[in-house]
């Protein structure tokens, strides 16, 4: 039952992600990442990591698509829909691009004493939000820390940067 | 039971769309969106392992991610509004400000 839910999830999960990248206007390519983002929300629960579940939903679905909505709104895509679709000279990277994904399938599929060792240990017994939290402000609260200076820094440099284009016009 | 090994070929399958969105597509929005897809299947496998290993720590880095994508994205979206206010432009190969 849980592998036909995981096989459902990630048949959507890839599917949005191949329209993100195929898709020629960019609304539709954010409206796609979207539909992902939440089928990745999904694939957490499978991973009984409710928390992180619900972060996603909030961080990603609802602040970062919105903002990239937001942005789209305010530039003129619709010239940007009529011109060129591709960048010149693909085919090298698209040799490139299947290499790469053929070699982390060989990678994955052929690694046997990965998967030997995973086998024996018993998943279940973490699903609890409080031994998250419990080591996240203990043993990480310092990363924690530095994490809101790297936000607030951001929030500060986003603001200045566009201001900084208002005055100089 | 899903097998561990899934998970990690769906966020394998995820990286590779989002390096083919990166490395293939000219409009600079697209290019972003497929930053955050890749960033997004790195935290699968974080969590993947985080959960079969039943270590939490994994599921801090994915926080962690979370937290970092979210400034990313901010500086980048702001400097994706000033750069089109200067250069009216959203296609990555005509921003050569910087010789790059």
């Amino acid at each position: 039952m849980e592998q036909a839910f995981f096989l459902l999830i990630a048949t959507v999960a890839v599917g949005a992600g191949i329209m993100v990248v195929a898709a020629r206007n960019p609304t539709h390519s954010a409206m796609a990442l979207m539909v992902c983002f939440v089928q990745v929300a999904a694939v957490f629960l499978l991973l009984r990591s409710p928390i992180l579940a619900v972060i996603q939903m909030f961080v990603y679905v609802g602040a970062v698509i919105i903002l990239f909505l937001f942005v789209i709104m305010m530039l003129d895509v619709q010239a940007e829909a009529r011109t060129r679709f591709l960048k010149k000279g693909v085919t090298v990277t698209i040799v490139g691009i299947c290499l790469l994904g053929g070699e982390m399938l060989a990678l994955l599929l052929g690694s046997d004493l990965l998967f030997a060792q995973s086998a024996n240990l018993l998943p279940d017994q973490m699903s609890s939000v409080g031994g998250l939290g419990e080591i996240l402000f203990t043993e990480y609260l310092f990363p924690f820390e530095v994490a809101s200076v790297i936000l607030l820094t951001a929030l500060v440099g986003a603001i200045i940067l566009t201001r900084q284009a208002e005055e100089g016009r | 039971m899903v097998p561990l090994s899934w998970y990690l070929i769906l966020g394998a399958v995820l990286f590779v769309v989002g390096i083919a969105g990166v490395l293939l597509r000219r409009n600079v929005l697209i290019v972003l969106l497929s930053l955050e897809l890749m960033l997004n299947s790195v935290n699968i496998n974080l969590v993947a392992f985080s959960h079969f290993f039943g270590d939490f720590r994994g599921q801090i880095i994915a926080i962690f991610v979370i937290a970092i994508t979210a400034a990313e994205v901010a500086v980048a979206l702001g400097v994706l509004v000033a750069l089109v206010r200067n250069k009216a432009t959203l296609e990555v190969d005509e921003v050569t400000i910087m010789k790059g």
